[in-house]
C-alpha cells in the first residue's frame, strides 16, 4: 500500500511539472510568432482567444485531426519512433530543473551532467527521423543537424566546465545557490554570450537553422512527417528551446534568485523569477530569429570549431588560474 | 582585418545595432490591416464574384447573345436560351462553374448590355465543390444583392469604356 502511495505521489508530481511545461510550450510558440510579427510590423496571430493566445492549441487540434502519412519506402518502426524520442527527450530533461529551493522533481547530484547527456541524445530523434524517411532532403537535413549539434555541444560542455569551476558541484540547486552574491553572467560574460549562441545552434534556431533551410531542404528532417507526428517534432523543438533558456538562466542568470535581495523583489515567489528569466532569454531567441540572416554551412562549422571552442578553452584556463591565484576555489 | 572591423566583430556592434533597431520597430504602428475585421479598399475594376444584373423595372438584362460563353477562355459558362411568350429571347439556363473560372473579366467586357458583371466580393469560399457551380438563380440573387455597388462601379469606369 505504501509503495502504491509513493507511486501515485510521483505521478502527480510529474504531471504537475509536465502539464505546465506543455502549456507553456504552446504559449511560447505564440510568443515567438508574435514577437517575430511585431518586429516586421505585422500583427501576428490575434484571432483565437484573447490576443490569439489559443492559436497554438487550435493548430495542435488541427494536427491531431490530420492524416498521418507514412512513406511506403520508409523504415516504419524508426519513422514512428523518431518524433516520440525527440519529444520524450525534450520533456524528461525538465526533471532536474530547480524552480525553487524545494520545488525540483529529481534533485540528483549530477543534475548538469544529466541535462547535458539528455540534450546530447536529442540528436538521435533527428537522425532517426531523417534516416528512416528514406528520402534525400530529410537525410541531408539530418546529417547537417547532427554535425551542427555535435559541434556546438563541445563548446557548451567547455562553457559548463567554466561554471562548474566556480561552483564546485554538479547539482543544479548548488549552482543556483552559488550565485547568491554574484550572478555568473557578470564574471563569465563572454561565456554567457557563447553559451547563448551555441544554444541557438543546438536547438536549430535561426541563424543556425540549416537543418530545415526551407530554400534548400524543404523542411529538413521533418519533410516526410505529417499530422500529429510533425506536431510532436515541433513540440519537442520548442520544449528544447525552453530547456536551453532554463539552462542559461540557471547557469548564468541565477536561476530562481531575485536580482536584489530587497523588499519589493524578495516577496515575489522564486519560480516566478525563473520563469521571468526564461521568458527574457526566449524573447531574445525570438528577436534574433527576426533580425539575422542564415549562416552558410562552412561559416557555422568555422564559428563552432575555430572560434568558440578555442576561446572557451582559453577561458577555462583563465578562470581556473584566477580562482587558483586568489584562492577562491570552492571547497577550500 | 582592420582594427575597427576586429573591434566590431568582437563586441558584436553590428548585431547589437540590429537588435536595438528591432526593439524599436516593435513599438511602431503596424503596417498590415487586421483582415477579417478590417478590409482594404477595392478598385471599381476588381474582378470578384459574378453577378447577373436586372433593369430597374425588374427585367433581366441578359439577352442570351452568348458572347460571354464564346469568349470565356476557361469555358466556364454554359447558356441555353429560348423565346419567351412576349417574343423576347431570354436564357433558360445560365451556369458558371466558379472552379473553372479564371476571373479574367472577358465576360464582363464582352457583354453588350452590362448583364454579367464581376463584383467586389471575393470572399465566397464554400465547404463543398457543388456550392461553387453557380446557376442562374444564384447569379441573379448576387446581382440583386450587390446592385448598388455594381451600378456605382460601372458608372465610375464608364469614361474609360
Amino acid at each position: 500500500m505504501a509503495e502504491l502511495f509513493v507511486f501515485f505521489e510521483q505521478i502527480y508530481r510529474i504531471l504537475f511539472l509536465l502539464i505546465p511545461v506543455l502549456v507553456s510550450v504552446a504559449m511560447i510558440v505564440w510568443l515567438d510568432r508574435r514577437v517575430w510579427a511585431f518586429v516586421q510590423k505585422r500583427r501576428g496571430p490575434n484571432v483565437v482567444g484573447p490576443f490569439g493566445l489559443f492559436q497554438t492549441l487550435a493548430d495542435a487540434l488541427k494536427y491531431i485531426f490530420k492524416e498521418i502519412i507514412i512513406p511506403a519506402s520508409s523504415n516504419k518502426v524508426i519513422f514512428i519512433l523518431a518524433p516520440i524520442v525527440t519529444m520524450t527527450l525534450a520533456l524528461i530533461a525538465w526533471a532536474v530543473i530547480p524552480f525553487s529551493e524545494k520545488f525540483v522533481l529529481a534533485d540528483i547530484n549530477v543534475g548538469i551532467l544529466y541535462l547535458f547527456a539528455v540534450s546530447s541524445l536529442g540528436v538521435y530523434g533527428i537522425i532517426m527521423g531523417g534516416w528512416a524517411s528514406n528520402s534525400k532532403y530529410p537525410f541531408l537535413g539530418a546529417i547537417r543537424s547532427a554535425a551542427q549539434m555535435v559541434s556546438y555541444e563541445v563548446s557548451i560542455g567547455v562553457i559548463i566546465i567554466n561554471v562548474l569551476l566556480c561552483v564546485g558541484s554538479l547539482n543544479l540547486s548548488d549552482i543556483v545557490l552559488a550565485q547568491k552574491d554574484l550572478w555568473f553572467v557578470i564574471p563569465l560574460f563572454p561565456m554567457f554570450i557563447i553559451f547563448f549562441i551555441s544554444a541557438l545552434a543546438e536547438t536549430n534556431r535561426p541563424p543556425f537553422d540549416l537543418p530545415e533551410a526551407e530554400a534548400e531542404l524543404v523542411a529538413g528532417y521533418q519533410t516526410e512527417y505529417s499530422g500529429m507526428m510533425y506536431a510532436m517534432f515541433w513540440l519537442g523543438e520548442y520544449a528544447n528551446i525552453l530547456l536551453m533558456c532554463a539552462m542559461g538562466s540557471i547557469l548564468f542568470l541565477g536561476g530562481w534568485l531575485s536580482p536584489i535581495d530587497l523588499f519589493p523583489f524578495n516577496i515575489i515567489p522564486a519560480p516566478i523569477w525563473l520563469i521571468l528569466k526564461i521568458l527574457f532569454l526566449f524573447v531574445l531567441f525570438a528577436l534574433i530569429k527576426a533580425i539575422v540572416p542564415r549562416y552558410r554551412y562552412d561559416q557555422l562549422m568555422k564559428l563552432g570549431w575555430k572560434i568558440f571552442l578555442p576561446f572557451s578553452l582559453i577561458y577555462v584556463v583563465l578562470t581556473a588560474s584566477f580562482l587558483m591565484y586568489f584562492d577562491l576555489l570552492p571547497g577550500n | 582585418m582592420s582594427f575597427i572591423r576586429f573591434f566590431k566583430t568582437i563586441f558584436m556592434i553590428d548585431f547589437l545595432t540590429g537588435l536595438i533597431m528591432a526593439i524599436k520597430e516593435i513599438f511602431k504602428p503596424k503596417k498590415t490591416i487586421n483582415y477579417p475585421f478590417e478590409k482594404g479598399s477595392i478598385s471599381p475594376r476588381a474582378r470578384g464574384e459574378h453577378a447577373l444584373r436586372r433593369y430597374p423595372n425588374g427585367e433581366e438584362r441578359c439577352i442570351a447573345c452568348k458572347l460571354c460563353e464564346a469568349v470565356c477562355p476557361a469555358q466556364a459558362i454554359t447558356i441555353e436560351s429560348s423565346e419567351r411568350e412576349d417574343g423576347s429571347r431570354k436564357t433558360t439556363r445560365y451556369d458558371i462553374d466558379m472552379l473553372k473560372c479564371i476571373y479574367c473579366g472577358l465576360c464582363e467586357q464582352s457583354c453588350p448590355v452590362d448583364a454579367i458583371v464581376q463584383g467586389p466580393n471575393f470572399e465566397f469560399a464554400t465547404e463543398t465543390r457543388e456550392e461553387l457551380y453557380y446557376n442562374k438563380e444564384k447569379l441573379l440573387e448576387n446581382g440583386d444583392r450587390w446592385e448598388n455597388i455594381l451600378a456605382a462601379n460601372i458608372n465610375a469606369d464608364s469614361s474609360h469604356r
